[in-house]
Order: structure tokens, then sequence, then C-alpha cells
């Protein structure tokens, strides 16, 4: 089959590599007809989360039909012909993690749980074409994929719903509703969102949905603080304007009530000598984060608020903000979004007309375009915001 | 040498005790081991994987038993690595968890068995128990050992890095499976 793969830092490409087959009995084998390139994809490209390896398959978003089952995969839960999505992270529904519904840190679904375990304290799940750490599974952006515990994550759509309506349910959508449900809205909160990517755009949605009173976008990018406002969102461009006089004049001096970073580890800092710092101590792995987005989110955020962070962060942080974020009650939460929690939900406001995820779609690719795909997105070239390739 | 650890499977201590009670299961999760064949009420016979040492295989004993609670064994004549282990079986707080806390103890001798030992443990010993440990939980809780296209050799994970990489094994790597 073909496969967008990790060719080295900064390089993908689309290569011919084997097809999937089972290989635990509670497998199923998916052929993709949607999948998309996210913003964790460029984490890897850009070389900042360890143990990718040259021909790794790519992609952690992706939809399709069922053509193969494992003998232990119940019909009731799964048929060759089924339409599904799948989860980005692999859970299997039966440890303690799962039991408590945090799936992003099944506790069975890493064979390489103990690398895991070094860097991070203790394992995560496995994720699709995201590293060895995560397991050294391929990914979607292919024209098929394994996926192992079918039984467990992948969401059926039986509704007539088209593949762009549902697809997001795989990870970006439920991502950033997770990252406003982190918040506890209240009707009377104002809630900044850094980061008007895909993942930032989703969670100010959600954060309208769940009933805040107010939204703000913040990012650089005209375009996609312009899909923000189109939305019913207050953009704030960071290069235009200070950030912190321009959310406290939007909050009457008292600061967001609640702030997600939808940024993580590559944000950009609009004065040059403070991206400096963390750009050299990047490039020389002393640091493995550039986390200005999270530091000016916690300097913002009233006391008393919630920080919310669903940026992925990988390693070491510098000049944590560790003073404000103590003294003034703040309180931190964060996660790889545990997607099966969401999946059923989400696909409900979907189909009420709640939240409708296809507003972010700005380019259309076949998957042996997935380079291009990249490169766009990355650079932020032809007004792109969300790539979904088909292979 | 004397190896320690502990994991916790959601599962009745019953169950999780009448699975290790079981001595043929351990080489589902034991990187280490190839086979061990019960031949009687308290006695077995353990064959090693080759590279903990080629053709070493042994007879063990249980020497003490408390069902649902406890087992232990030891190596009996003249093994070539003499052994024996200890396997505690306690109900966690959340009430319906097993921890499990295994303890081994091995001598080992000098010689090319000695050394084949010592390097089947490496530089951090206690890594293999703790992934054999990782292991019985998945076979537990799930059916089987996890396998994927990075690790897909299951009792191998760790030894596979660098792995292949995260793409589909071709037909021929699937039949020639895990044989090194
Ligand atoms: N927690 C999860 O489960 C999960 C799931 C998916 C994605 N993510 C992560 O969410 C993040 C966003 O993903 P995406 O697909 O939207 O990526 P993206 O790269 O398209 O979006 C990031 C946006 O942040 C903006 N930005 C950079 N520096 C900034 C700063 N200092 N302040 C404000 N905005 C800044 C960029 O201009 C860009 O528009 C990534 O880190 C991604 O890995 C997390
Ligand atoms: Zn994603
Ligand atoms: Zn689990």
């Amino acid at each position: 089959m073909r496969a967008n793969t990790w060719a080295g830092r900064n390089k993908v490409e689309v290569r011919d590599v084997p097809d999937p087959r089972i290989l635990n009995r509670r497998d199923a084998i998916v052929k993709i007809t949607s999948t998309a390139i996210c913003g964790s994809d460029l984490h890897l490209v850009d070389g900042y989360v360890p143990t990718m390896q040259d021909g790794d398959v790519m992609g952690h978003e992706f939809m399709g039909e069922v053509i193969e089952v494992g003998p232990d995969v119940p019909p009731e839960r799964l048929r060759v012909g089924d339409r599904v999505v799948v989860p980005f992270p692999i859970a299997c529904g039966a440890c303690g993690a799962c039991a408590a519904e945090l799936y992003s840190c099944c506790e069975n679904t890493n064979p390489n749980a103990g690398i895991a375990e070094k860097m991070f304290g203790h394992p995560v799940a496995g994720i699709f074409g995201y590293s060895h750490l995560t397991g050294g599974f391929a990914g979607g952006q292919a024209q098929y994929a394994r996926v192992p515990f079918a039984d467990v994550g992948p969401l059926k759509i039986e509704s007539d719903l088209a593949d762009e309506q549902v697809l997001f349910l795989s990870d970006i959508l439920p991502t950033g509703y997770m990252g406003a449900e982190m918040c506890d809205i209240q009707p009377s909160d104002v809630v900044a969102v850094w980061g008007a990517g895909p993942v930032g755009q989703f969670a100010m949605d959600s954060a309208r949905v769940l009933g805040a009173a107010k939204v703000i976008a913040i990012d650089k990018e005209p375009y996609r603080l312009q899909m923000a406002e189109r939305a019913g969102h207050i953009p704030v461009n960071f290069e235009e304007v200070d950030v912190r006089s321009r959310l406290l004049e939007l909050t009457g001096g008292r600061g967001p009530d609640k702030c997600i970073d939808a940024v993580g580890l590559e944000a950009t800092h609009g004065s040059a000598h403070v991206a400096a710092y963390d750009r050299v101590k990047q490039a020389v792995r002393s640091e493995t984060e550039r986390p200005h987005a999270l530091r000016q989110a916690i300097m913002s955020c009233r006391s008393g608020g919630v920080v919310s962070v669903i940026g992925v962060y990988g390693g070491l942080m510098d000049k944590f903000p560790a003073g404000a974020w103590m003294n003034r009650s703040l309180t931190l939460r964060t996660g790889q979004c545990h997607v099966q929690r969401y999946m059923k939900p989400l696909l409900k406001r979907i189909e009420g007309g709640e939240l409708d995820p296809t507003r972010i779609i700005t380019h259309r690719l076949p998957l042996e375009e997935a380079e291009h795909g990249f490169e766009i997105f990355k650079n932020k070239e032809d007004h792109c915001e969300k790539v979904v390739l088909k292979p | 040498m004397e190896l320690t650890a502990t994991t916790t499977i959601r599962k009745p201590t019953s169950e999780v005790y009448a699975f290790w009670r079981d001595l043929e299961n351990l080489p589902t999760f034991m990187a280490h081991l190839e086979e061990v064949r019960t031949t009687g009420d308290r006695t077995s016979r353990w064959v090693a994987d080759a590279p903990f040492g080629k053709d070493i295989a042994w007879n063990a004993e249980i020497v003490d038993e408390t069902p649902g609670e406890k087992i232990a064994w030891r190596s009996t004549g003249d093994a070539d690595v003499p052994n024996a282990g200890t396997v505690r079986f306690v109900r966690a707080p959340d009430g319906v968890s097993t921890e499990v806390h295994i303890s081994l103890v091995y001598d080992i001798p000098g010689g090319t068995i000695g050394k084949a030992v010592a390097k089947y443990f490496g530089e951090e010993p206690h890594q293999q128990l703790d992934d054999d440990l990782r292991r019985l939980k998945q076979v537990i809780e799930t059916g089987e050992v996890v396998r994927s296209d990075g690790a897909p050799w299951g009792k191998r994970a760790r030894e596979e890095f660098p792995q292949r990489p995260a793409q589909p094994l071709s037909d021929a790597e699937l039949a020639k499976g895990a044989d090194r």
C-alpha cells in the first residue's frame, strides 16, 4: 500500500510499504477513506519528539471501512463493512486507567512502556503514528491501518454524515472539547484560547457550547484569527498588540477566568530576544519546550482561575512561572485527550448542529500530496488551517 | 542476585493467583522462559529461552503456597542456575484489583552460563522483571501480549530497540517470526 512516512527531520515521503495484517486477536484492518494532518505531526517532523525512525508511517486522525476483524472482536461490536472513526490513543478498556476513562494513559497498549516510563515517570498509552515512545504503531496517513483493540475504540457511524463531518472525532474535536471541559466553565466566564490552529478553533467552539460569556482567540496568523472571528470569537494578534494589556482591557482588568493553551512546545514569541532564549536552549536540547504560550497563559489568568493545557509538551521546560501559579491559586489541568470518552456525546452535538467540524477544513488533497500538505500546514501558506488527505 | 517488581492487575486475587499457579502460563509473559511443564502436584520442569543460556533446563518445586495469597518455589537438584521465587497477591485498596509482588533470587554461576545470564539481565536487571509483569498484566487484563509494528514480537520489545520502523511487516518478516 501507499503510506506517508517520516523520512528524517523536516521530511516526509509517501512510499510503498507492506499492507497491514492482524497481529493480535482483537485487531481490525481498516481501509482508510479520510485522514488528516495534525499539529502533533508537526512536532514529529520538526524533530521534537524522540524515538521516531525512518520509515515510520505517520498519522493518527483517520476513518474508514472495516475490511477484516480478528477472531476475538465480538460481531455485535464490530463487523466487516462497518464505517468507523478511530480514536488516536489505543486503549484496552480493561485496565485501571481505562476504567477511570483515562484512555490516553491506558496501561496495556504501549509495548515500549518501559521506555516511556523512563521519560515520563509512568508509561502512556500507545498512539497511532506517533513515535516509538508511544508504542511504535503504524499510523493512518495510508491506504490501510491495523487497529488494535478494535472492540474498544472505534466509533461506528451509522448515519449518512459525510466523512468530513465526523473525521475529527478521531482527535481534534474531542481534544478541543476536553480543553474547554477541563475549565469547568461558568456562564460568567471569559475564556482565552492561545492558538487558533485546528485544536484551538475547536476549543473555542466548545467553550461557547459549554456556556462561556466570551471567547478570545490569540494567534499571529491573520487568516486564522479571521476564521475564529467568523465563528464569533474575539481575535487578539500577539504580534500586533501586547497580549496581557489587551486581555486586561477585554476583562475589565480581571484577566480571563479560564485559559487554554492550544499551542504546545513550538510556540513563537512576539519579542525576539525571549524567543531566542528558548530557541537556543531547545536547539542544544538543554530544554525541550518553547513554552511562551503557557507562560503567558499562567501570567494572564485571573487569580483562582484554570489553565488548561492541550498543546503538547514532550520533556522539560525552563522558566515555568511557579510563583504566579502558586501564589494566585491557579489550577493547571492537562492531558493527551481521552478521545474515547467524548466521541459519542460529540457525535450527538454534530448531529444536532451545535458543532460544525467542517468549518476549519481549507485543503483536500490526495494522499500522494501529503508532503505538500505538510509544507503548507507548517508554513501557514495558502491560508492553510486543516488538511484532509484522501488515500 | 535478587530482583523484585510489582504491578497492579484489575482482576480479583483468586483469578490472578490461579493464572500464576498454573505454572505452564509463565512463559507467556516471562521473557527468559521457553517452556514450563507441570510434572506433579508441586513439581515442574522449566526450560530457558536461548539468550538466557542455551539448553538450560531445571526442575522446580513449590515449597510454600497459600491459595489466593502466595506461591513460593525453588529449583531442585543440580540446576545450572539455582533460583528461587516468591509471588504474593494482595487485594488493592480499590477493592477490585490485585497487587502482584514478585521476588526472584538467582545464584549466578561462573563460566559461559553465568556470562549468558549476566548478559541477559544487562545493566538494569530489574527492567526485565518489570517488563515481565507488564506482560502478565496485558495477558490477564486483555488476553494477550500486545504487539505493535515497531515491537511485533511481544516478549522481545526491549531488546529490539532501536526497533524496526513503525510500518506493517512484510510477508517474509511475518513468516520468519521472532526467530533471531
Ligand atoms: N492534548 C491532545 O490530545 C492533543 C491532540 C491534538 C493536538 N494536540 C496539540 O495541540 C497543539 C495545537 O495543534 P494544532 O493542530 O492546532 O496545531 P497548529 O500548529 O496548527 O496550531 C498552533 C497555533 O498556535 C499559534 N501560536 C504559536 N505561538 C503562539 C503563541 N505564543 N501564542 C498564541 N498562539 C501561538 C500558531 O500560529 C498556530 O496557529 C499542538 O501542540 C498539538 O500537538 C494535542
Ligand atoms: Zn492530532
Ligand atoms: Zn487500558
